[in-house]
């Protein structure tokens, strides 16, 4: 090698690198110059005003705990206790909360020090450790106080409604009621509402005690109040995860089932005729195209919401999707093993059996049980758009924006939903064509 | 032994066909019985889903061609504003498209950290591999609505919430992809840079990454193309770009078709047209990789 040679050899490399080095320093760049773009069209730093830091705590609180309400009526005088404020958690007449005592003076134990008594001629009392004692009259439709005019910033007060929030719970008063709320972790009433004579009963009380409801033997009456638990709606979830992978089922059965003969009519060594290849390809490439959400929302209009449309809108899509990868497949099939099959003098049609379905059937299944878990997904999405299943159920809880443990609740069954989705459809492409390692 | 054999011969060859005859037949009857549960489980399915339908599948059968009939001869006879509209709904897409970009590249990024570290004799912490695959498996479960309806409620609406959500199941996806590319990766080069005193981060850089980024990047661009719907139907829920557009056009009903059209048309040709550059350029990488 000549030492001209060497040079142009170095100078080359040295070109090459000064190539590489620029590319390595180019790629992050642009990637940075675009979220800096991203920065400032998203306006990602005006978030911060717009998060509404408020909402995050209470979802945060509620997901994982509940509150007991205590409200007077300033006006009948009557009083009512209630798990989440709610008609289907309100405790039976007779019945209250042990952290509530007095007939006459009622007085409110909320942990901590922290007493609230409602007295009579709504009047309030609420004691609170390190603060003078508040008390408030309620008359009409406004509120006299003794609370001093330099308030911390834990009590919002006017002489319509007063709010106090403490670590151990909180109370708000109006001129119509007077409300005191007070947390505890915990779902509550997740098992049995407070109408159901198993509720605080104990899991071997039910089992093996004596029979508790005379009309109905233990097991049999828990387990049914269980299922029509109305706060917790145990029998519609149930019900909604089953619409869920029903959907999922019946869409990619569906598509697998019509996407076969239409890959046969798109695979160049099956279909000898290019125009109609061609068109099968392209309807493929159409459906495939207009995708879920527009084949959801046209669906919805002639089918109404519910399961089906979310099984048809998954079940287009995927036509599409599976007859692009089942006609690939079949492109790919080794021609040696059909010329075998024929040589023993097969019909065409033995052919196919022999020859082409026992080499694409393994990366089919893979394939549609592979789309059956992620279709479980899609699925939970259709759903709160075309209003069926799981999906439905959280986006309602959602929208409501009170029932946070609720949603905390569908999303751990979701999530508990997919991944048993995931490890079944491992598990049966396991059974049917063996592990790869 | 040879007498064995000879003598065993034709009650050998007997047994074998008959046993042989055997399995086929068992093999038919343990087919036909799982295509029988199939297709019990099929119309069973398709009944129950049925009746839980507002609409029914039959009567709704010959109304599916009627809505698309409507917005389509309402947008033929405004066919002149089409282009108008076209025009003002572009930006909605590209916010739709921004949205799908940025979770995309976030999602690999984390995806890439995922596999690293949950994949044998690449993760740093050998010992929290099940945790980074546990992490990887639960990210990919959620589905997107749900960590993008919750974060709606806290941040408000807009893209934001859509790109989190999207981030974080293709972080979960990608991850598994790319861990299973990664188990592949030939490890003399990390050992190698081993040898000459290179850190976890060098290793990876420069032992790694080199390997596996075609198929990364060809995994990237498939989600892409995923995230692109994603985004779309996020947007319906209340995330911003096309999808909520789609949706207030939706709520205009009839005389405000054409608004819908184009927002179709927009959609169609958006989706048609990544699905074909992300495939051409995947063919490519990968094929660059065989040879």
């Amino acid at each position: 090698m000549t030492a001209t040679d060497l040079s142009l050899t170095k100078h080359n490399a040295n070109k090459l690198f000064q190539r590489k080095r620029l590319i390595g320093f180019g790629i992050p760049a642009v990637i940075f110059a675009y979220l800096v773009y991203i920065f400032f069209a998203f306006d990602i730093a005006g978030l911060a005003g717009r998060a509404n830091l408020d909402n995050a705590v209470t979802l945060a609180s509620d997901s994982w705990s509940h509150k007991v309400h205590v409200t007077r009526d300033n006006r009948s005088g009557e009083i009512t206790y209630a798990v989440e404020g709610e008609r289907k958690g309100r405790y039976p007449e007779g019945q209250r909360p042990d952290w509530v005592s007095g007939d006459e003076v009622l007085t409110i134990d909320l942990g901590g020090d922290h007493i609230v008594r409602y007295l009579s001629d709504n009047r309030t009392e609420i004691e609170i450790p390190g603060f003078p004692m508040i008390e408030v009259q309620a008359e009409g439709r406004s509120l006299t106080s003794n609370l001093p005019a330099d308030l911390p910033d834990w009590i919002s007060a006017s002489n319509r409604r007063i709010g106090i929030t403490t670590p151990e719970g909180r109370i708000t008063l109006t001129g119509a009621r007077t409300e005191v709320f007070n947390y505890f972790p915990g779902w509550e009433l997740f098992w049995f509402t407070l109408d159901s004579p198993y509720n605080g009963q104990s899991l071997g009380t039910i089992l093996f005690g004596e029979q508790i409801d005379p009309t109905r033997s233990n097991i049999a009456g828990a387990i049914s109040d269980w299922w029509n638990n109305a706060m917790w709606r145990h029998k519609d979830v149930a019900w909604a995860i089953g619409e869920t992978i029903l959907m999922a089922f019946l869409g990619t059965m569906g598509a697998a089932i019509i996407a076969l003969p239409l890959a046969f009519m798109a695979a160049k060594r099956f279909s000898p005729f290019m125009l109609l290849r061609a068109a099968t390809r392209r309807v493929f490439d159409f459906v495939r195209g207009v995708d879920a959400l527009i084949w959801t929302v046209v669906l919805a209009r002639a089918f109404g919401p519910g399961p089906m449309t979310g099984a048809l809108a998954i079940l287009i899509t995927d036509t599409g999707t599976f007859g692009k990868i089942f006609s690939e497949a079949l492109e790919n099939v080794d021609q040696k093993q059909i010329e075998g099959v024929e040589s023993t003098g097969a019909k065409p049609l033995q052919r196919y059996r022999f020859g082409v379905i026992p080499q694409v059937v393994p990366v089919l299944l893979a394939q549609i049980l592979y789309f059956l878990e992620s279709n479980t997904r899609s699925a939970t999405i259709i759903g709160a758009i075309t209003g069926g299943g799981i999906g439905l159920m959280l986006t309602q809880a959602i929208q409501t924006q009170k029932d946070w443990e609720e949603v905390a609740y569908y999303i751990v069954l979701i999530v508990v939903m997919v991944m048993f989705m995931d490890w079944f459809s491992g598990w049966l492409r396991g059974k049917l064509i063996g592990r790869k390692d | 032994m040879a007498d064995i054999s000879l003598g065993g011969e034709p009650r050998a060859v007997d047994g074998i066909q008959s046993s042989y005859m055997a399995q086929v037949q068992r093999r038919r009857l343990y087919g036909g019985l799982t295509l029988l549960i199939f297709v019990v489980l099929m119309a069973a399915g398709f009944n129950v889903a049925d009746s839980r339908n507002a609409g029914g599948f039959w009567d709704g059968l010959h109304q599916i061609g009627d809505y698309p009939a409507e917005v389509l001869s309402e947008a033929w006879e405004k066919r002149a504003d089409l282009p108008g509209l076209i025009a003002k709904y572009f930006p909605a897409l590209v916010e739709t498209i921004n949205i799908a970009a940025v979770s995309t590249l976030i999602g690999a990024i984390g995806g890439l950290f995922l596999s690293l570290l949950g994949t044998r004799g690449l993760a740093k912490w050998p010992r929290l591999i099940p945790l980074f695959r546990r992490i990887s498996d639960i990210m990919r479960a959620v589905p997107e609505i749900v960590i993008a309806l919750v974060l709606i409620f806290v941040l408000g609406g807009g893209p934001v919430p859509a790109i989190i959500a999207i981030a974080i199941h293709t972080a979960g996806a990608l991850g598994k992809m790319f861990s299973e590319v990664a188990e592949n990766a030939d490890l003399k080069p990390v050992e190698g840079l081993a040898s000459t005193g290179a850190t976890w981060s060098q290793r990876m850089l420069l032992g790694v990454l080199p390997q596996v980024a075609p198929n990364y990047l060809s995994y990237s661009l498939l989600r892409f193309e995923i995230n692109i719907r994603a985004s779309a139907i996020l947007g319906f829920v209340g995330a911003g770009g096309i999808g909520y557009e789609l949706r207030n056009a939706m709520g205009w009903g009839a005389g405000r078709f054409d608004d819908a059209a184009a927002i179709f048309i927009l959609l169609f040709g958006t989706i048609v047209f990544f699905d074909q550059v992300s495939s051409r350029y995947r063919n490519r990488l990968t094929e660059g990789q065989g040879q």
